[in-house]
């Protein structure tokens, strides 16, 4: 294993003090316990948006911290959720009296720290509402499974919902925008090869040269299927046909298309594949009418990619083009 | 015969050493059938304990024990583990409260109690392939052995006994709750690290109070 650290049990400290000295003015970063804060937080009357999740996936959900999106984010170890404290303490310091959302990936870990600190902010007068972000289609959401985890789609979560509080929206309002965003996305992943873990030193799961695992999560958990490598294109059209069958997506939509990569893909695979996700939609009378494309949510090192398509309408496309000013998102001021 | 703080003291240890040993085992296990971080984190949370035991107060009684390990791991673990053990030992922690020695009747009400908050926090139900497939074949075991009289001692083996066999028998089964279940089928003929680590916590117990 080659990787760029020092010691695997430092990853995490040494990043997050790695994000504070780029980004001053934009973030603070609190050490004990960690996490990651608006430099203007806590802004009095505002929603204070609060996300996190195990570390490994940068720029999420450090690098959407700022304005027009999250007030705070909190890291966890590499692909482990963070504990309630921090968690709380990032709650309380974004509080400004206007309530708490909390924007949390479906994974079980996620979900039951950010319910346990939830509790425990509520003790302390703090209104808390939180949204699950499950976009994944891979996943079947049953009875039978912890349901659909929570993957790319979250970025458009945090973003259009961190305009809405932004722009002044209440608690309810800016939990309804969460929720209707998280209602109308749908995504699926890919992985070429494994991410490796900096503590376990080995690749998360085995993969042959040859093989693909189709539905992959954004901590290599398998997928749907595992099948020999295909060409681009081919690898494109089986990710497409479940996400657009299962909104349904369907002629006369208009929607944001990202092409996210997982962090071992070069951008110029990821074009190849927007490319001709965008001719899928365009030849089904989808309008693609905003686009996003980079390295958004990662699984450290792993090559792979996720599509994800989000259906619009004129207030969701309003709070996509809104300003935002965070270390991986900006524009408009 | 019952237990004192010395035991709770002596089983935390215990736990803390058996999870260092099969910290790579427990990584394995999950590294199969799900994140890979199970072992570690579990490692990082029980070392955290150690640390604070010492500045326990000389009369603490189990019940104060068993809350500092609940905080504890719930402020260190992290992942769906550190919550479900942390409410199990806060729950068996209340259920204690006002004992400053575990009889039979009150070490199967900490048991119990440990069991329902891991049910209530990860509402899983037995047959999921998660820590429950341990935790209540433990809890039901050490009942029958407490309903016939068994010692103290006998009630903590009947539940590791237990515990194992539940451990064992989570390899069959199809995951329905935790990461492990997006792998459907593929999940078959691995063993469920939470269960497993949950056998190797009451092993820990019997084997501190024999």
């Amino acid at each position: 294993m080659k990787k760029l650290i020092n010691n695997p049990r430092t990853v995490v400290e040494e990043a997050v003090s790695g994000i504070a000295a780029a980004h001053p003015g934009l973030l603070e970063v609190h050490t004990d316990p960690i996490f990651i804060v608006r430099a203007d937080a806590p802004k009095q009357g505002k929603v204070g948006l609060v996300s996190g999740g195990g570390s490994g996936h940068e720029p999420l959900h450090g690098g959407f911290v700022g304005y027009g999106m999250l007030d705070a984010a909190v890291p966890g170890a590499v692909f482990t959720s963070p504990t309630p404290d921090p968690i709380l303490a990032a709650t309380q310091a974004v509080n400004g009296g206007a309530g708490v959302l909390h924007i949390v990936k479906n994974y079980t870990g996620d979900v039951l720290n950010f319910e346990t600190a939830a509790d425990l902010a509520s003790a302390e007068d703090i209104e808390v509402r939180s949204v699950i972000v499950n976009d994944d289609v891979a996943v079947k959401d049953s009875l039978y499974t912890a349901g659909r985890r929570g993957v790319a789609g979250t970025v458009l979560v945090e973003k259009i919902a961190g305009a809405a509080a932004e722009r002044g929206d209440d608690l309810d309002a800016v939990t309804a925008v969460a929720e209707k965003v998280n209602a109308n996305v749908r995504s699926m992943g890919v992985a070429l090869t494994a991410p490796i873990v900096p503590h376990a030193g080995v690749p998360s799961f085995d993969i042959g040269e040859d093989e693909i695992e189709i539905g992959i999560g954004i901590h290599g958990e398998p997928g749907r299927e595992r099948i020999p490598m295909e060409p681009a294109d081919a690898i494109v059209d089986r990710m497409l046909g479940p996400i657009l069958e299962d909104l349904p997506f369907s002629d006369g939509d208009r929607v944001l298309l990202f092409v996210n990569g997982m962090g071992g893909t070069p951008l110029v695979e990821l074009y190849i594949a927007f490319r001709h996700a965008a001719e899928v939609l365009t030849g089904r009378g989808i309008t693609v009418d905003r686009t996003l494309i980079g390295n958004y949510v990662t699984s450290l090192e792993m090559q792979g990619f996720s599509i994800t398509v989000l259906k619009l309408d004129d207030e969701l496309t309003e709070l996509w083009d809104a300003p935002v000013q965070t270390a991986a998102l900006r524009w408009g001021r | 015969m019952a237990l004192g703080t010395d035991w709770v003291l002596a089983w935390v240890r215990a736990t803390a050493a058996v999870i260092a040993e099969n910290r790579a085992e427990l990584v394995r296990l999950d590294r199969e059938i799900g994140d890979g971080d199970h072992g570690e984190n579990l490692d990082r949370g029980f070392t955290a304990v150690l640390g604070k035991l010492d500045g326990l107060a000389p009369d603490a009684t189990p019940a104060d024990v068993l809350k500092l390990v609940a905080t504890t791991l719930i402020s260190t673990v992290g992942g769906a583990a550190g919550p479900l053990y942390g409410t199990a030992y806060l729950k068996a922690s209340a259920a204690v409260k006002d004992s400053g020695e575990l009889d039979p009747a009150a070490l199967v009400a900490a048991l119990t109690a440990a069991r329902d908050g891991i049910v209530s926090r990860g509402k899983a139900e037995p047959g999921d392939k998660t820590m429950v497939d341990a935790w209540t074949p433990a809890v039901d075991a050490a009942a029958a052995a407490e309903q016939e009289g068994a010692e103290v001692g006998a009630i903590l083996d009947a539940a590791a006994s237990a515990a194992e066999r539940g451990a064992a028998e989570t390899e069959p089964l199809v995951a329905r709750k935790g990461r492990a279940s997006y792998l459907g089928e593929r999940a078959i003929g691995h063993r469920d690290p939470g269960a497993q680590s949950s056998a190797l916590i009451l092993r820990a117990a019997a084997d501190t109070a024999a």
